[in-house]
């Protein structure tokens, strides 16, 4: 958190709008805790159509790996298929000969999902090319010939598709709408074809922000966007309190501005920079709303803190004011040396 | 910011040195912005679902908003002021302007003896209230739950105000005295000179100089109070609940509340934000002064 407030408050002085910046991420501090729980509460939301934070992480996963995604589908389970699955991907049994159609036959998916798919259409490869068709070999309500490609099934597109040879991937490409696939250019040789894990995999959605493992990294990502202001308008306080000629001493003497701000900048910032730990510190061990508030009561034990426990075992339904006072008194104990510290820190300020 | 600032020293700036400059100062915006971005994105997103019907948050994002405005409705607040939430609203302006008054104008007294006025054991006194700025708030929560409950006040608006103001006293006065300490000495001696009374060089002399500072003081203790959630669910009845009890008793069911939760939570934070925007200098300067609490 302070190194997060440092890097802001040295970074907004290069920037023009530095006013408006600080008031952007000061902002939070006026905000209620129950509020920003509540604002975390609609970030952190699993659904990826309701919370931001899996939205974005969807949108960014689908990029990067574009699966359209047909989790279920897969060949028929009888010596008469043309397709077997082999760990997770499927593949075709027979080598892909040119210019000979390569069958891939699927089930398992709801017609009804496919509704306004193109039909599947045989594939033509010419001399030389090597081709074939993915599609749904079900016909709705029945009918059409197994492992043939009928008028009224429908092609699976955004397949990807693998010309595998001796266990490498020599071509990558991806079915059209009819379910249709071609590989052009191929330098002749044994090649099988694969359609890979990702074809089926469920699709991403999201990290479960509020479950066991993640509540307490996610805690901190709403604890970090309330008081980061804070860190960062009392270092920039105390960044503009450093005399400037120093800094343009050490860059005339020739000093890189890694080493200026390694060497002069921090130490002459310590003092402040320890004012916010501490200040910080002493803040997180009191936390106790946005726990509250954050954490579903089912995870609220992965994400329990003293503060929560000790209202939780003497108001909230626990009533054993024994154990919360013991709890209250742990807390203060862990707070003394910061008292200490300020004490020490106020005299020494008196003299 | 390693290279945007190598420019003011006019040495070895070579051509690609420049270049690296208007990259790297680039790179700094860019990174700024969506710094900024991150931070506003989350408020914004409680606006927007506060102001979707509770059919559309359910089928879609908030952010789908920008593609569909007809969606935008004032029906969650409408149905909110309707259910009586108004009532734990007022409930929140009577706790908190009383704490807030209350903190100022004792703290301001206390100040004033701590810094013009010698007496007895000053500094022992004083060096206990910085002791307590950072006293935890849960140790007393037991002790005076005990005490209200004999002085059968518990659960009473009174009860919640004087607890404020109690845990706000240590920082009201350490901030006040502070800012007195700093008054030039010949101000007040020349009124001591003149024979006013001490009441009366407060009032006169220390008080309007100390406007700022009482500023800033006064609203960090009303933001204090207003998001208060602990003090008020430990010492509020549900009929004396301000805003914030009032919504968390509404968390337990979140997936289903979110049309009053959302709402709800935007107007506990519409004062302290008119409040932040109005006054963020005074803001500021005492989170400076205070930043021990």
């Amino acid at each position: 958190m302070t190194t997060l407030g440092l890097i802001f408050a040295v970074l907004t002085e290069r920037i023009r709008w530095a006013t408006a910046f600080k008031l952007v991420l000061f902002m939070p501090m006026a905000v209620s805790l129950l509020a920003a729980g509540v604002i975390f509460r609609l970030v952190y939301e699993q659904d990826p159509d309701k919370g931001v934070a899996n939205a974005i992480l969807t949108t960014i996963h689908d990029t990067f790996s574009s699966s359209q995604g047909y989790p279920g589908a897969r060949p028929r389970e009888n010596d008469l298929a043309p397709a077997v699955v082999d760990d997770g991907a499927v593949v075709a049994k027979q080598p892909a000969e040119p210019g000979k159609p390569v069958l891939i036959p699927l089930v398992g998916l709801p017609p009804a999902s496919l509704e306004g798919a193109a039909a599947a259409k045989a594939a033509t490869p010419g001399p030389g090319e090597i081709g074939g068709t993915v599609w749904l070999d079900v016909v709705h309500g029945g009918g059409g010939t197994v492992n043939q490609v009928d008028a009224e099934e429908k092609g699976l597109a955004g397949i990807t598709v693998e010309a595998v040879s001796d266990g490498v991937v020599k071509a990558t490409t991806e079915t059209a709408a009819d379910g249709t696939f071609t590989f052009t250019g191929l330098p002749p040789g044994a090649y099988q074809i694969r359609l890979p894990k990702s074809n089926f995999e469920e699709p991403f959605n999201g990290l479960a922000w509020l479950g066991p493992t993640l509540i307490t990294p996610a805690i901190i990502g709403a604890y970090v966007w309330v008081w980061a202001g804070f860190a960062m308008v009392l270092i920039a306080a105390g960044l503009s309190a450093i005399p400037r000629d120093a800094l343009e001493a050490a860059r005339i003497d020739g000093a890189t501005e890694w080493q200026v701000f390694r060497r002069i900048t921090v130490p002459l910032l310590a003092p402040v920079l320890l004012v916010v730990f501490v200040t910080m510190i002493i803040n997180v061990l009191k936390v106790f709303d946005l726990v509250f508030i954050i954490a579903p009561g089912s995870v609220q034990p992965q994400a329990n803190v003293i503060a929560l426990e000790m209202w939780r075992v003497s108001f909230g339904g626990g009533g054993n004011q024994g154990l919360g006072s013991a709890l209250a008194v742990f807390l203060l104990v862990l707070v003394i040396p910061f008292m200490i510290f300020n004490i020490r820190r106020f005299r020494r300020d008196e003299r | 910011m390693t290279t945007a600032a190598a420019a003011p020293t006019g040495i070895r700036r070579s051509l690609a040195g420049r270049i690296v400059d208007r990259i790297g100062g680039g790179l700094v915006q860019v990174f700024m912005v969506l710094v900024a971005i991150f931070w506003l994105v989350p408020t914004l997103g409680l606006l927007v679902v506060s102001l979707r019907a509770e059919e559309d948050n359910n089928a879609s994002g908030w952010w789908t908003v920008f593609t569909k405005p007809a969606q935008l409705t004032f029906e969650n607040y409408a149905n909110l002021l309707a259910s009586g939430f108004t009532s734990s609203f007022w409930n929140t302006v009577l706790i908190a302007v009383p704490s807030t008054i209350l903190v100022i104008v004792i703290a301001a007294m206390a100040a004033y003896a701590f810094a013009w006025i010698e007496f007895p054991g000053r500094d022992m006194l004083f060096l206990i209230v910085v002791a307590l700025l950072v006293a935890p708030i849960q140790i007393a929560l037991i002790p005076i739950a005990k005490l209200y409950g004999s002085l059968g006040i518990f659960g009473s608006i009174l009860g919640v105000v004087l607890f404020h103001v109690a845990f706000g006293l240590p920082f009201a006065i350490f901030l006040l005295r502070n800012f007195f300490v700093g008054i030039p000495r010949e101000l007040l001696e020349a009124a001591r000179m003149d024979g006013s009374p001490e009441w009366r060089i407060f009032a006169t002399v220390v008080f309007p100089l100390a406007k700022p500072a009482i500023a800033s003081l006064g609203i960090f203790q009303f933001l204090w109070v207003w998001n208060d959630l602990l003090v008020a669910l430990v010492f509020a009845d549900t009929e004396n609940q301000p805003m914030t009890k009032a919504l968390q008793s509404q968390m337990r069911q979140f997936g289903t509340n979110v049309d009053i939760l959302a709402p709800g939570a935007f107007l506990s934070l519409l004062i302290p934000l008119i409040l932040f925007f109005a006054f963020q200098r005074y803001f500021v300067q005492g989170m400076l002064a205070g930043s021990v609490k």
